[in-house]
């Protein structure tokens, strides 16, 4: 009983150091305990309300584990089939231009059955922020290889681990975007920990000012964990990640727009 | 004009707010047409050429869900691509317009006229339990008719819509009326994707149920809908049925070839009248069902191997005689070829 009015006379606005963004709905996660999705779901949401965009924003929900995507961040949403979501964000961006629009994509989503919708609506520049969560794995299907899974790597579908010549090579698809003159901003984050966070929030703000100067595609990977899929525990899997994933995903900016400075003079108009 | 420009032109006409295609023979046209007319800049009519069919269908879907008037165009390969699309705007209620200028098939078959779409656009052509609306344009004034009747019945049960027309009438060329301009209209349906104000809750947009109770509910509203069309949206027309021994029943081009046969067949004494479906779901079943006490025998024209046929004999529910005739392959039934089976099949009967 003593302790019960400890806490309540702990609980006070002037003690709030931190609150649950407004824009996570109520429902719980549906993701595995230590899973990458729902520490990207919330810094997302907090990036729209921090940007008092929740009002301007439509999302794009893929098909895979963050199907569901939907029911946790307060926005309006469209579910796309399996690999199409940026084809519906061009149409959605192209009809109301004004509005804030991105897609949220697994990599088998993004980077097999939805290869072409992706690599071509960068190409064209669409004014769209895609965020890609690349595990290296099909989650939802209860872990087959993915387009991004590693050599050697094991799966359910690569039970002896990813055989390269007869699988194929893990496809780096934020790699290829950063080629494409349509993306304006392409960066590889993680959210594995408190500073990585800090680093993808940070990126994903970046894009979402982007967008306003309709200067082309924004795509912002989060190479991130499957602790289910992979068979370990949390805490395994970020060391296995930092280990493994890294090396072949290495986190940073892989194409970043120009100095501000330099794209109001007038001479770097003329270059462009 | 052509058939497929004149659609171009009447989705411009219409307001439409966006075309999202991939060229195909025979209607690459109606792509070429509008990037040519170049809306964005007038009526303010997005036009995109995709990468693929299936780009385009998806980039329907994200317009369609904004509560826009989007469309896309295809022929008969391209519209199997679409499918996925297809029926995921199926699933999520959402209103578009969809044209299949088709060409014969199997596979990549051959780029001239054909009939054989005709179960992939009533019976269904992507997965699960949906039903588009279908017109089936005859002259190239239909095609462009059946823009605006597209959009409106698609709004109206927020429902795909398409328009299975095919290669000789997108390419034919005819007098055609088109509508005035229409504005492009500024409201925007309470169900669509447009940023979520505090007042209200958030738009999803979705054909996903997890739970099979609740997907059971929304099948069973889908079926109570294609009810409701099936009560409300029959379009047919009937030509010298009144005084018909005989009954063709035939849709788009075949309908036209059909006419042409009647004015033959009369001249040699036979009396035989059209039957020419508008909308090929719903199902004039109801008319066919009628009509089959007062004829004797119906053939079903049409340039396939025998698709709606199927639907004349459910129609006519065993009645009378219901036989098949149409080419295939691209080739165009002719007047006479109709005649001679019409011939045979009175003399056999």
């Amino acid at each position: 009983m003593a302790e019960a009015t400890g806490i309540k006379e702990i609980i006070k606005p002037e003690n709030l150091v931190y609150k649950k963004t407004s824009v996570m709905t109520e429902n719980i996660l549906s993701y595995c305990p230590g899973c990458g999705h729902g520490t990207t779901h919330r810094i997302l949401a907090e990036v729209i309300e921090e940007e008092g965009l929740q009002s301007e924003t439509i999302g794009v929900s893929p098909v895979g584990c963050s199907v569901l995507l939907y029911e946790f961040i307060d926005i309006d949403w469209q579910e796309a089939a399996h690999g199409r979501a940026p084809a519906l964000a061009t149409a959605i961006k192209r009809l109301l231009p004004e509005k804030f629009v991105f897609t949220y994509q697994g990599d088998g989503d993004l980077a097999a059955i939805g290869t072409a919708e992706t690599i071509h609506a960068c190409n064209r520049g669409e004014n769209i922020l895609i965020i890609f969560i690349n595990n290296g794995i099909y989650g939802m299907t209860g872990g087959q290889m993915a387009p991004t899974t590693l050599p050697g790597m094991k799966s359910s579908t690569s039970p002896y681990g990813r055989d390269v010549k007869m699988m194929g090579n893990p496809l780096k698809m934020t790699d290829i975007v950063a080629t494409l003159p349509g993306t304006y901003y392409v960066t590889r984050q993680s959210v594995h920990t408190p500073a990585n966070v800090k680093k993808t929030k940070k990126a994903i703000r970046k894009a979402v000012q982007y967008q306003k100067l309709n200067q082309g595609t924004c795509f912002v990977e989060v190479v991130s964990n499957c602790p289910s899929g992979w068979k370990m525990t949390p805490v395994e899997s970020n060391k296995w990640m930092e280990a493994n994933m890294f090396p072949y995903y290495p986190l940073g900016d892989l194409k970043v727009p120009e100095e501000p400075k330099a794209q109001t003079t007038k001479n770097s108009e003329k270059n462009d | 004009m052509k058939g497929n420009e004149a659609v171009a032109e009447a989705a411009i006409r219409a307001g439409a707010d966006g075309y999202f295609g991939y060229p195909i023979t025979p209607q690459s046209e109606i792509l070429e047409y509008l990037m040519e007319a170049d809306p964005y800049k007038t009526t303010g009519m997005v036009v995109l050429q995709a990468e693929s069919e299936v780009a385009a269908i998806n980039m329907v879907y994200g317009g369609a869900a904004c509560g826009k008037k989007v469309m896309t165009t295809s022929s008969s390969p391209g519209i199997s691509l679409k499918q996925e699309g297809i029926t995921y705007i199926a699933g999520a209620e959402l209103p578009c317009l969809i044209v299949n200028v088709v060409r014969g098939g199997p596979g990549l078959g051959t780029i001239q006229p054909a009939q054989s779409d005709y179960f992939q656009a009533t019976k269904g052509g992507g997965h699960g339990d949906y039903h588009l609306i279908v017109l089936a344009p005859s002259s190239v004034q239909e095609m462009a008719d059946f823009v605006e009747l597209g959009f409106e019945l698609a709004f109206k049960y927020r429902n795909p819509v398409m328009m299975l027309s095919d290669g000789a009438i997108g390419q034919m060329m005819e007098k055609v009326w088109l509508s005035p301009q229409k504005e492009r209209s500024k409201t925007v349906p309470q169900w669509a994707t447009t940023g979520k104000p505090p007042t209200r809750e958030r738009v999803i947009i979705t054909s996903l149920d997890l739970d099979p109770n609740r997907q059971e509910k929304f099948n069973e509203k889908l079926v109570a809908k294609y009810n409701e069309i099936r009560e409300k949206e029959v379009r047919y027309e009937e030509f010298q049925v009144d005084d018909a021994d005989y009954l063709f029943v035939a849709y788009g081009t075949s309908a036209r070839v059909c006419m042409k046969s009647i004015q033959l067949a009369r001249e040699q004494g036979i009396k035989v009248g059209l039957f020419r479906p508008i909308t090929l779901f719903p199902y004039p079943s109801k008319r066919l069902f009628e009509l089959a006490d007062r004829v004797k025998m119906m053939v079903s024209v049409e340039m396939s191997a025998g698709q709606m046929v199927e639907d004349v004999m459910l129609s006519v529910n065993g009645k009378i005689p219901v036989f098949h005739f149409g080419r295939m392959g691209g080739i165009v039934t002719t007047p006479d070829e109709v005649v001679d089976f019409l011939k045979s099949k009175i003399i056999g009967g």
